[in-house]
């Protein structure tokens, strides 16, 4: 007798109803509002994001004259336990934009493949029109909107930078569609920490800054964060968005300070950087 | 031969898992606007802070107030992303109205279709405070005042969100002259007498709800059209 799933005739203790065979209970595809009660009812095959698992810690990007400096470490968090040490979290789309993405690191992977399928078809259109990074960060905007209406969400901060025909952008989006413009953006802990010295440095200068001073903040920036968010490690990516097009730096090592005991905590930049 | 029965999967052990449903797809992003309309013209003003739903301030430049057609704006605070959602909606839904009708959609017309759109999701609804603030066909300053769910009235002065506790006593107050000893009662007001008195109100509103602040929009709608102006509020 060949093996006939309804030959069982109820799930077994101990295995999965992959399939949900004894329920035919389907999703709502059209219900067009998010509710709490659908979740306990919904197909067991269709999984959601209701908190994230691992986790990418901040995003930090600053305008400088004739571009965008953006910053992330590499460090994938499994709740507090350091997991994936060496995680990009940065990633080129198109030919003129580079997203940088905090967060759920499988919903990163899952926007990641939605954006290269956004980008391919663009490609293959061949009108020589490429996607600008308003458009990129627009449509990432709409699709978080979407996902959380759905009560589904993409759980992620994700910001989008970009330099074309001479003008830089530089966006922010989170996970229930919150997308905005500024000259300075930093996610999670960074926006506690990082903010303020972007900001100060930004007011200082009202001239603009130099690619190596935006580089040297975004350094300065991620390093003050591995000193305070226990979420963070020293393994950083820096990269450049300017009209040569997107730059992402290879893994650097952060030089910090040497943890010896007696040492005081704190130590400025400039010992930092005469490694004293 | 003995065989070992399955055991029949508990069916009690179907219950909900924990730890669920903490998602939650709201968030107040706070900021204060209002109006006030003349008798043939109709002043806005909108901050442009917007915070994260707790102390932090996400941007010091978003507007809050949005040109529908050029008699009529429509002014939100509430949650940003349901604001945009909106905005971009009654944009397609106007351009849509123009090309099938050959004209632009008066601002009643407006008013009533913002509260259909948002009843329409009555059960899921945008979580949006909206102010239409227009001239109507006459030429007459009008606004419209909603909650989320698309309640509204027709009013001569009205606010909206974080700082309207704050701006509503004022404007009771100042131009519908509510409870005074020495009866006035509301008048006409000259254009940029109320432009004045609209700013110090956003500018007080700004002085005690941390919500409100960073710049505001000034927006005049009269028979020119629509006029838009910076203003500094404080960053703190």
């Amino acid at each position: 007798m060949s093996f006939n799933q309804d030959y069982i005739s109820h799930p077994v203790f101990g295995q999965v109803d992959y399939f949900n065979k004894k329920n035919h209970q389907q999703p709502n595809q059209h219900t067009p509002y998010y509710s709490v009660h659908n979740h306990h009812q919904t197909d067991a095959g269709k999984q959601k994001t209701l908190d994230p698992i691992v986790t990418g810690s901040s995003v930090i990007a600053i305008k400088y004259n004739g571009g965008i400096v953006m910053g992330t470490d590499m460090l994938c968090s499994y709740g507090s336990l350091a997991r994936f040490n060496s995680v990009q979290r940065q990633k080129q789309v198109g030919t003129h934009t580079v997203i940088g993405v905090s967060g759920e690191l499988s919903d990163f992977q899952s926007l990641s493949n939605t954006l290269d399928d956004l980008t391919t078809d663009d490609f293959c259109i061949d009108d020589g029109s490429k996607l600008s990074s308003q458009e990129i960060w627009n449509y990432i905007a709409r699709l978080f909107y979407n996902s959380r209406n759905k009560g589904n969400p993409l759980w992620n901060t994700v910001v989008v930078a970009g330099n074309q025909n001479g003008k830089s952008f530089l966006g922010k989006v989170d996970l229930v569609g919150t997308c905005y413009q500024d000259d300075f953006i930093a996610t999670g802990y960074g926006a506690h920490i990082a903010l303020p010295l972007l900001r100060k440095e930004y007011d200082d200068n009202p001239n603009g800054l130099s690619q190596d001073q935006a580089v040297k903040l975004i350094q300065d920036c991620l390093r003050v964060l591995f000193y305070r968010d226990a979420r963070s490690s020293k393994r950083i990516q820096v990269s450049v968005v300017d009209s040569n097009g997107v730059k992402i730096s290879d893994p650097i090592e952060l030089d910090t300070y040497n943890w010896h005991s007696g040492e005081a905590a704190v130590r400025t930049f400039q010992q930092v950087a005469l490694g004293k | 031969m003995n065989v070992l029965k399955l055991t029949p999967f508990p069916t009690q052990d179907k219950e909900k898992p924990l730890n669920h449903g903490r998602f939650e797809p709201y968030v107040d992003n706070g900021g204060t606007v209002l109006s006030v309309a003349g008798k043939d013209y109709c002043v806005v003003a909108g901050d442009t802070r917007m915070s994260d739903g707790g102390y932090g301030i996400q941007t010091r430049k978003y507007t809050k107030i949005f040109q529908l057609t050029n008699k009529c704006v429509i002014a939100t605070s509430g949650m940003q992303a349901d604001t945009l959602a909106l905005q971009k909606k009654l944009k397609v839904m106007l351009d849509h109205y123009q090309k099938e009708n050959g004209k632009v959609m008066s601002t009643p017309a407006i008013a009533q279709f913002l509260s259909n759109t948002l009843y329409y999701k009555r059960f899921f609804p945008y979580y949006t405070f909206n102010l239409i603030a227009g001239i109507d066909e006459e030429g007459e300053g009008c606004i419209w005042t909603y909650d989320a769910v698309g309640s509204h009235e027709k009013v001569k002065y009205s606010s909206q969100g974080s700082g309207n506790q704050l701006v509503i006593p004022l404007l009771d107050n100042q131009v519908a002259k509510f409870n005074q000893l020495l009866p006035e009662g509301p008048k006409d007001v000259p254009l940029d007498q109320v432009v004045s008195f609209v700013k110090d109100a956003i500018t007080s509103a700004g002085e005690r709800d941390i919500y409100t602040g960073d710049y505001a929009d000034i927006v005049v709608i009269d028979k020119h059209g629509v006029r838009w102006e910076k203003f500094e509020l404080k960053l703190d």
